[in-house]
């Protein structure tokens, strides 16, 4: 019983039931599948996490930011004073998370590639792209370059999903993808 | 062996009682589930303003009462009852007397102070930063010193332990190896020893930091170490309610382990292996490499998920051999049919280990695989996973073996048999409701940790689909469902305690604890004699399927998001 000490002393040389031996054969070989499968993914998938990632000051990232706004602003988001920035494709881009924020709206082009750079300016914020559901974690201090291929072109959410106060809640941005 | 008066003769088993040492399990057993109730109070109000129709509470009392639900059911209930847990299975089961009973009522007090102090903190409302509280937002000083003087506490207890088994074995209260139950407890506890030192690694810098004698706290540092507490906190709980299956299993059906070597084999990987889990937190996290992430979120090669695995298969393994040696021999399932499903212990052991693997197993590994996590963290579907694994889980499985610590221990016996028989089965179900709905609703982006999903006061809103709004209402009705089950739980328990039967040895006669063959010894280990073991074979195959296909059906998922790297 297992809420007494075990009645063989000598348990260690007690024989295996085949059951056993053939499940933790069979564990052992998932794991293993289970392991390479996401060194696999590096190498034939196309959704992986970049390893590109900076220290920056906040108020530098925060420069480089207004920088890209000022330079391919197109428009303002309706009454919101919200800009709209229509970047080329292939350039580095920019959302900065701050409370409670995602800013400016994003409008990129399908099928193109671009750099785009996250870091926040205050707290921890959650980049969460809705609805493809991509999901990714923004630190103050750190600058994560991903480089993203839009696959559909529509009005994209980016919630923030890392509770950051109060206002958490209200804190939502847009990404326009067009043809 | 101490003064003979220090001890009294458990009727139900025989076994020598050290009263010091049942005084401390019934002051933490009485802590954890006063916590339970706070923290339970505050996880139905946290699913009714999730519930979009309902939306209980306004934001600041949300994220107030969230950072309490979390701290109260996750630290507070199932620290005390792990502590409680760790003096039973080694003082109780060893026949031991406990070391320094008086210094077990110091941790006592440290817990207990910690506990209310860190409540004050957040009912003060300045300190609504989350369980988690990441830097840069900060709390209240006093919030993290309540938890640190909280784990300091617990560190004592299991120091207790240790030297309770060094106690044991200089007095020969036992022959041979420690039992099962009680490795599995001293797995719990080494594992505690590393997560509070990670936990104090990380909160005294914060604390001084929340006071101003520190200038900064590295963010994604602070992940790192904190989630070697966060995470490695919850492998204790796995080890003990992995070590409370067996116990229960053992106690109504004398069933032993397969074998021995295997499961405490499993038990040894979960020491070498489980604390690595920080990483699944940090899957997304910037600065750190994806050569770190693969290594440390498997577990270095699912090492502890192939633990979890065996386990999976002996624990049932082991109550179908006890039922087949009793006579239930008929097909492959006479053995489940006919086993106890009406003693709430069992039920509530059963059904815990079937959701923990089911629900809480797979969607961990699941989540925890580097890509898939892009699409899940920080979703709903987080703690869709995390209630599988520690209420559906740990939780119901420290409910059953209440059912049996409360004649033993408290000598009492359980009030309204009649709905002890159903709790574990509403509390279960509601849990599994709470679990799958929050995991559907992950699935299709809802974040977690949020007050409106509808973004009534967003400058720019998003709509989620509509679909989502009905999984957070099911959620909601879930939870109500499982808060019924909780309180019927804590009613029963209290009721008991405080107004319950004397257990005397007619009671102990018309009304055994410990089932028939709990005891004797029909083989000398638990496969001996029962060669064929169909029904486990059959429920592992079904298990074993449902991982598979779960798992490739999330990568397929993985594949249709926009591409990046």
């Amino acid at each position: 019983m297992a809420i007494f000490p075990p009645e063989q002393r000598i348990w260690w040389k007690q024989p295996l039931h085949g059951v056993e031996i053939a499940w933790i054969g069979i564990c052992l070989v998932w794991a293993v599948v289970m392991f390479f499968t996401m060194i696999v993914w590096h190498v034939v998938g196309e959704q992986n996490l970049s390893n590109e990632a900076y220290r920056i000051q906040p108020d530098v990232y925060q420069e480089r930011t207004e920088a890209m706004v000022a330079q391919y602003q197109v428009r303002e988001e309706g009454s919101t004073g919200i800009p709209v920035v229509h970047p080329p494709a292939g350039t580095d881009i920019y959302m900065m998370a701050r409370l409670w924020e995602w800013w400016p709206i994003l409008e990129l082009e399908k099928d193109k590639t671009y750099r785009l750079h996250l870091s926040s300016i205050d707290w921890q914020h959650g980049f969460s792209l809705q609805p493809t559901n991509i999901n990714i974690q923004v630190h103050p201090g750190y600058e994560m370059v991903v480089t993203l291929k839009p696959n559909k072109s529509g009005e994209f959410g980016v919630v923030c999903n890392e509770y950051c106060g109060i206002g958490h809640h209200t804190m939502a941005g847009r990404i326009y993808v067009v043809e | 062996m101490a003064v003979s008066s220090l001890f009294r003769t458990c009727p139900d088993t025989g076994l020598p009682v050290h009263l010091p040492a049942q005084n401390l399990i019934r002051a933490n057993a009485v802590a954890a589930v006063v916590a339970l109730l706070v923290g339970g109070v505050q996880g139905l109000m946290v699913a009714l303003t999730r519930w979009p129709d309902v939306q209980l509470l306004p934001a600041d009392w949300f994220y107030l009462v969230l950072t309490g639900h979390g701290m109260n059911v996750l630290l507070f209930w199932i620290i005390f009852f792990e502590v409680a847990l760790l003096y039973f299975t080694s003082a109780i089961l060893l026949k031991s007397r406990l070391a320094t009973p008086r210094i077990g009522w110091l941790a006592f007090g440290l817990m207990v102070v910690g506990a209310v102090l860190a409540n004050i903190a957040v009912l003060q409302g300045d300190s609504s930063v989350m369980f988690t509280s990441y830097v840069p937002m900060r709390a209240a000083p006093h919030f993290y010193l309540g938890i640190i003087l909280f784990a300091v506490g617990a560190l004592v207890a299991c120091f207790i332990f240790f030297g309770t088994l060094v106690i044991a074995k200089e007095e020969k209260t036992y022959e041979g190896s420690i039992p099962l139950v009680t490795f599995g407890a001293m797995t719990a506890a080494i594992i505690a020893v590393f997560t509070i030192a990670s936990g104090a690694i990380i909160l005294i810098p914060t604390l001084l930091w929340s006071v101003g004698l520190i200038g900064n706290i590295d963010p994604v540092m602070y992940k790192v170490i904190w989630w070697a507490m966060g995470h490695s906190s919850q492998q204790i709980n796995v080890s003990a309610h992995v070590a409370v299956w067996y116990a229960i299993a053992a106690m109504l059906l004398g069933a032993k382990p397969l074998s021995e070597k295997v499961s405490r084999m499993a038990f040894l990987m979960y020491i070498l292996f489980l604390q690595l889990a920080s990483a699944h937190h940090l899957l997304v996290e910037p600065g750190l490499s994806s050569n770190w992430k693969i290594f440390n979120t498997s577990y270095a090669m699912y090492l502890a998920v192939v633990g979890s695995m065996i386990h999976g298969l002996s624990v049932p393994g082991a109550v179908e051999a006890a039922m087949r040696r009793r006579g239930f021999t008929k097909g492959v399932f006479e053995w489940l049919r006919k086993a106890p499903w009406g003693n709430p212990a069992f039920s509530a052991m059963f059904t815990s280990l079937i959701y923990f693997g089911f629900l809480g197993g797979i969607s961990g590994v699941v989540m925890g695989a580097e890509q898939i996590n892009i699409i899940m963290h920080n979703t709903v579907y987080v703690p869709g996973h995390f209630h599988a694994t520690v209420v559906a889980g740990t939780t119901l499985a420290f409910m059953g073996i209440t059912y049996l610590v409360v004649p033993l221990i408290f000598q009492r016996e359980i009030i309204l048999p009649r709905l002890a028989k159903w709790q574990p089965y509403i509390f279960g179900i509601g849990v599994a409701g709470i679990s799958v709905f929050m995991m559907g609703a992950g699935t299709l982006g809802v974040a977690r940790r949020h007050w409106d999903i509808g973004f009534t006061d967003a400058t720019l809103p998003f709509n989620y689909p509509d679909s989502a709004f009905l999984l957070m209402a099911l959620n909601g009705m879930a939870g109500v469902l499982a808060a019924v089950g909780g309180f019927l739980f804590i009613g029963i328990v209290v009721g008991s305690i405080l107004f319950g039967k004397r257990r005397d040895t007619a009671s102990v006669k018309s009304n055994p604890i410990i089932g028939i063959g709990g005891g004797t010894a029909v083989s000398s280990y638990g496969s001996e004699g029962t060669l064929k073991l169909p029904g486990t074979m059959v429920l592992v195959a079904i298990f074993f399927t449902a991982f598979f296909l779960y798992y490739w059906v999330n990568w397929k998922y993985l594949s249709e998001v926009w591409p990046l790297s």
